[in-house]
């Protein structure tokens, strides 16, 4: 399965953008995941557990969004969600249907620690 | 704690190599096909065949892509082609890494067309770019006809689909329509080749399918010369 070497470019990203800024620690990874790509979402947090290990990121919170497949028929605008059974043919006209979400494969945003926060605070709040 | 806006493509590291590899390839004027299926529909004997139609007026190599061993690059070298092979041991597909280690192995002189046998796999090969021009799937008549429904990505990304081993039609109590149709369905554009290697029934068209991309791939990089 591939979904393992998905994981380690998502915290490879993540990784090299928190080094980039002195992050210490890599908090929260929000990814957009499109319903068609190849990538299965169970395998992929399974994926992210053991990848994250011994990183930077090791007690990050990996949070996926699903994007929804969409399609639109460019002839007469009807929009599709071909799930269970894909078919680009529009069920109107029977022209080609182009797809308008569901590719995403997105590092969105990262939460990161400041570097001074996650030091030991003592003193006032 | 600092949120930081990234909206990176989770794919940009494989799509940059990818795009190298183009680039060179490109520079090349080689022609690169992306050539995969489910394990056993054909791949290497469409090649074999391939190779025996349009070996004698271009300039081809194959890079085979394998778990193990090296009996498909064995059958390439055979008709004089050459051929290096990747053995990924447990890697299920090829990445346009593997393929860029590949090319720097396997010096590529003033090829017409590479051929890229992919490792038999109609799931995670489809995410993979490799910096290809085109991508070709095999899809033996004898696999069933839903396999386009089952694998939407793959068979959407296709360029080209084989419907291979139509002399088995017959046998495999299935209509070439249907087929055809299913393919359709998931990719309403892509060129589709009913073929049959063992009595070589309409490997002219593939074959002149893809002589008129060598052509047209030629005319595109002399002008960005």
């Amino acid at each position: 399965m591939h979904e393992l070497s998905i994981a380690e470019s998502i915290l490879d990203l993540a990784v090299e953008e928190a080094k980039k800024r002195n992050s210490t620690a890599v908090v929260t990874i929000k990814l957009r995941l499109g319903e068609f790509t190849g990538v299965a979402r169970e395998a992929l947090e399974f994926g992210f557990e053991i990848a994250r290990q011994d990183t930077l990121a090791e007690r990050a919170v990996l949070e996926i969004e699903v994007v929804p497949l969409k399609t639109r028929c460019p002839l007469c605008g009807l929009i599709g969600r071909p799930i269970d059974d894909f078919c680009l043919l529009c069920a109107a006209c029977g022209s080609p249907m182009e797809i308008i979400s569901g590719r995403e494969m997105q590092v969105e945003y990262l939460e990161l620690a400041e570097a001074e926060q996650s030091a030991i605070v003592t003193g006032d709040e | 704690m600092e949120r930081v806006s990234l909206l990176t493509d989770v794919r940009r590291t494989n799509d940059e190599v990818a795009a190298e590899n183009q680039a060179i390839f490109r520079s090349m004027a080689t022609l690169t096909v992306n050539l995969m299926s489910a394990p056993g529909a054909g791949k290497t004997t469409v090649l074999e065949s391939t190779i025996l139609r349009l070996g004698s007026h271009y300039r081809l190599a194959v890079i085979e892509g394998d778990l193990q061993t090296s009996i498909d690059s064995e059958r390439i070298l055979a008709l004089g082609v050459p051929a290096h092979q990747i053995t990924t041991g447990t890697v299920c597909h090829l990445d346009a890494r593997m393929v860029r280690k590949a090319i720097a192995e396997f010096p590529l002189e003033r090829v017409d067309v590479l051929f890229i046998e992919n490792v038999g796999n109609l799931v995670c090969p489809a995410e993979f770019n490799l910096g290809e021009d085109l991508r070709v799937i095999v899809y033996s008549v004898v696999e069933g006809v839903e396999k386009p429904k089952k694998y939407p990505l793959m068979f959407h990304k296709a360029d080209a689909v084989l419907l291979n081993k139509i002399d088995l039609i017959p046998y495999a109590g299935v209509e070439l329509e249907e087929l055809r149709k299913n393919v359709i369905e998931v990719n309403p554009r892509a060129a589709i080749f009913p073929i049959s290697c063992r009595t070589g029934e309409g490997l002219e068209m593939w074959t002149q399918f893809l002589t008129v991309r060598i052509g047209a791939h030629k005319a595109t990089a002399t002008e960005s010369v």
